[in-house]
């Protein structure tokens, strides 16, 4: 008995040490070309991986490298059991609500500012990707919050160009009037990403320099708002609607509003392609007009062994040329300030999503919060009937326990 | 013990080398258990001591241990990880009180019921009870939920009666909640149930139920499972000869009499399998939470397993969810030793007594 038990205990310490002694596999790292490089990424559909797949291939052609695409199903799971198993991507889609936690936790490498165009990004995302005061990584592309209007049902309420709504109470109006049997005027997805521009059009924010402001009052008044459209029955919430996310409610006709960005166009292409509408500006709330910007950027990991080479990559990705390739195949505006004025151009039924930019903020992304913000977005579900007090006080209590945490 | 070990290395002659060829043939299934299973389970077990945050080996030198900092984390500390932890595990708490007696149950019922001599076509329903447990249960869940959308088969039907249906999957209503609300209790605003209890969960929402998406993932859990119970049943009722039960005939029982004082009894080894394999497979219940989202109901959905998975792979808290995972893992061990404890064969006539009791009591008229 005693031999087994050391022999057992032999063989498992010896498994540890062999185990333990698993060096990162080395990959050559001399000469530009011949690199197998694998990048993965979180599409939103075909057209996204064709399109990002073509760029790589033509620049992979140019260096004499190969490039494997990867379209993620889970990107944030892939990507954490990537680094756990010691075998990253070399290049990826970083999303931006985790780009604060990556960064922290020195996964990723700060490799923006050796772009050659590192100082053409719009300032907003080059803060949105800044850790410490250091820019990490190349914004990709972004996109911002607007409003979809079904142009078939706003002409059936006997709605025209000039009841586009630049304010709440036009917005709760023309939302009401477009409320039918089967037709709800307004619809988003219930969550903060959607939930929380209200809250910031009503002079809210979650975060105040160093101090977590959730639960004040401009944040309620927000709520309180969209409470007083539930009320009304003018705005439903995808799940209530049999739909997805707001997108879908909008093109199976039952939202004649959503508020969604860029990426619509092309769902909207794809699954309705008869369904006819128009993307303008949210309206200001009472301390002036809020929207959202979301981006994500171009993660390397740390000390990566194809570095150079995928930094030139990177260049060539987020060049003003591809990028309009890009927002071409899938509607995303470029990332750069020559880029997205071209953009705008280019795209004119896109304006009002560039023109949001000058009013967008960033989603509140520090490490850990998006726990807290998964929470509150669980909270929202209470929305109908809850008083908005209740619903930010958790989220108060919870990023401020997350931010001590990030910054204790 | 220790005698029996040692004499074979001592004796010499024709033993001679009998230790080492066992060994030898033993070795492959004790490197692939090694390697496989131990092995895994001392990293994790590591992890969940450490800050490991799931970059490179997690036995590399910046990883340091933590101590019980990720078990506090999610146990005593008061905060968001601890409410999520006691939520999932009132909801698993649930899930398990439903599914593992409905299951057995139905699974037996179902035995019974195949088992039958006289039954026609008993291969075919063989077959169709046991087929949703050989299908792939992302695949069961993406049917259900259609049926259970708001304006789903499920609804469609029940709506023929004029009922009108829960958004199931969507509602995070707790049944019991819904129960007591039905007879005019209110949620308390004050009072011991409803500050945060164990866990960090008010004693009101300890006491929720499972909720209606819940409850629609039991339902899910009993059709896929029942039919493989259904076959260990089967398995040991024919094992149960004809003669037995003829004897039963002849001594007067009944057919309601035969199950329990003669069926039941002698199928107590399985049933035993059978809990045991429920409650472990129902604590560690997650394709089903994952293919839903997880999040989704309000957070009444969300399990320890899923909680594990997305510490770990979401918020990169690698030692909080296997933190997680071990509690999980000690929690089951002790529940099947409580359930081996409940269902051992006691003195045989202290048992018979009981169930002469319980069967005469239970209506045989």
């Amino acid at each position: 008995m005693r031999t087994s038990q050391w022999s057992a205990a032999a063989l498992a310490a010896g498994l540890v040490v062999t185990l333990a002694a698993c060096a990162p596999a080395d990959e050559s790292g001399e000469g530009a070309s011949g690199l197998e490089l694998t990048m993965l990424i979180g599409s939103s559909g075909d057209a996204e991986t064709t399109a990002v797949q073509a760029a790589a291939d033509a620049w992979a052609a140019e260096t004499g490298n190969t490039v494997e695409v990867i379209a993620a199903n889970d990107l944030v799971q892939q990507l954490g059991q990537g680094f756990s198993g010691n075998n990253p991507p070399d290049l990826f889609y970083m999303p931006w609500d985790q780009f604060q936690t990556y960064a922290a936790q020195g996964f990723i490498e700060p490799y923006a500012d050796e772009l050659e165009n590192a100082d053409q990004f719009l300032p907003a995302l080059r803060e949105q990707f800044s850790y410490d005061g250091q820019f990490y990584c190349a914004p990709k592309d972004f996109s911002t919050l607007g409003l979809q209007i079904n142009t078939e049902a706003w002409a059936a309420a006997g709605l025209t160009d000039a009841d586009v709504p630049t304010d709440w109470d036009q917005l709760a109006e023309v939302a009401a009037a477009l409320t039918t049997g089967d037709q709800v005027g307004l619809s988003m997805g219930r969550e903060y990403a959607r939930v929380g521009v209200f809250m910031n059009q009503a002079g809210g924010a979650l975060v105040d320099g160093d101090a977590i402001v959730a639960d004040s009052a401009e944040n309620a008044e927000g709520l309180a708002y969209l409470q007083q459209l539930i009320a009304d029955g003018s705005l439903k919430f995808p799940q209530e609607l049999e739909a997805g996310w707001g997108g879908e409610a909008f093109g199976l006709g039952k939202a004649a509003m959503v508020i969604e960005g860029p990426w619509i166009n092309g769902a909207m292409a794809n699954d309705f392609p008869e369904r006819q509408f128009i993307s303008v500006e949210l309206p200001a709330g009472p301390a002036g007009p809020s929207t959202f910007a979301f981006s994500n950027c171009w993660g390397m990991p740390v000390g990566s062994e194809t570095r150079e080479a995928t930094i030139d990559l990177i260049e060539f990705l987020t060049s003003d040329e591809q990028q309009l390739a890009f927002a071409e195949a899938f509607g995303v505006i470029p990332s750069t300030e020559s880029g997205s004025a071209a953009y705008a151009e280019q795209f004119p039924e896109n304006a009002a999503f560039v023109a949001g930019v000058a009013s967008a903020t960033s989603p509140v992304a520090f490490q850990g919060a998006s726990a807290a913000i998964a929470d509150f977005n669980t909270q929202l579900e209470q929305i109908g009937s809850a008083d908005p007090a209740s619903l930010l006080a958790p989220l108060q209590a919870n990023l401020q326990a997350a931010y001590d945490e990030a910054n204790g | 013990m220790p005698r029996a070990a040692v004499r074979p290395r001592r004796g010499g002659g024709i033993r001679r080398g009998e230790a080492r060829s066992g060994w030898l043939f033993v070795a492959p299934a004790v490197i692939i258990t090694t390697v496989f299973l131990v092995v895994p389970i001392l990293l994790a077990l590591w992890v969940s001591f450490s800050d490991w945050n799931g970059f490179q080996s997690p036995l590399n030198p910046r990883v340091s241990f933590v101590g019980l900092e990720n078990y506090a984390a999610i146990t005593v500390e008061e905060g968001l990880d601890q409410r999520n932890f006691g939520t999932a595990v009132r909801n698993n708490l649930y899930y398990v009180l439903f599914v593992v007696p409905l299951q057995t149950i139905v699974a037996l019922l179902l035995a019974v019921q195949v088992n039958r001599a006289a039954l026609r076509g008993k291969g075919f329903f063989r077959t169709a009870f046991y087929f949703p447990s050989v299908t792939s249960t992302v695949a069961i869940v993406i049917v259900f939920q259609f049926l259970f959308t708001a304006s789903g088969a499920v609804n469609s039907v029940i709506g023929a009666f004029g009922i009108d249906g829960p958004d199931w999957f969507n509602d995070s209503t707790g049944i019991f909640h819904a129960m007591l609300g039905a007879i005019g209790v209110a949620p308390p605003t004050s009072g011991p149930l409803a500050e945060p209890g164990f866990l960090g969960i008010s004693g009101w929402q300890w006491i929720a139920g499972p909720s209606v998406a819940m409850s629609s993932l039991i339902m899910l859990a009993i059709f896929t499972t029942s039919g493989t119970f259904m076959l260990l049943f089967l398995a040991a009722l024919q094992s149960i000869g004809a003669d037995i039960d003829e004897a039963a005939l002849m001594d007067g029982a009944g057919p309601v009499r035969t199950f329990f004082s003669i069926t039941l009894p002698m199928l107590r080894p399985t049933l035993f399998t059978v809990l045991t394999l429920g409650l472990i497979g129902s604590w560690q219940v997650f394709d089903q939470i994952y293919v839903l989202g997880g999040t989704s109901a309000g957070g009444t959905i969300s399990t320890p397993a899923f909680l594990a998975y997305r510490s770990s792979f979401v918020d990169l808290q690698w030692g909080q969810g296997a933190a997680i995972a071990f509690i999980l893992f000690v929690f089951i061990i002790i529940l099947t030793l409580l359930q081996r404890w409940a269902l051992a064969e006691r003195a045989p006539r202290a048992f018979r007594r009981a169930t002469t009791t319980s069967t005469t009591a239970g209506g045989l008229r």
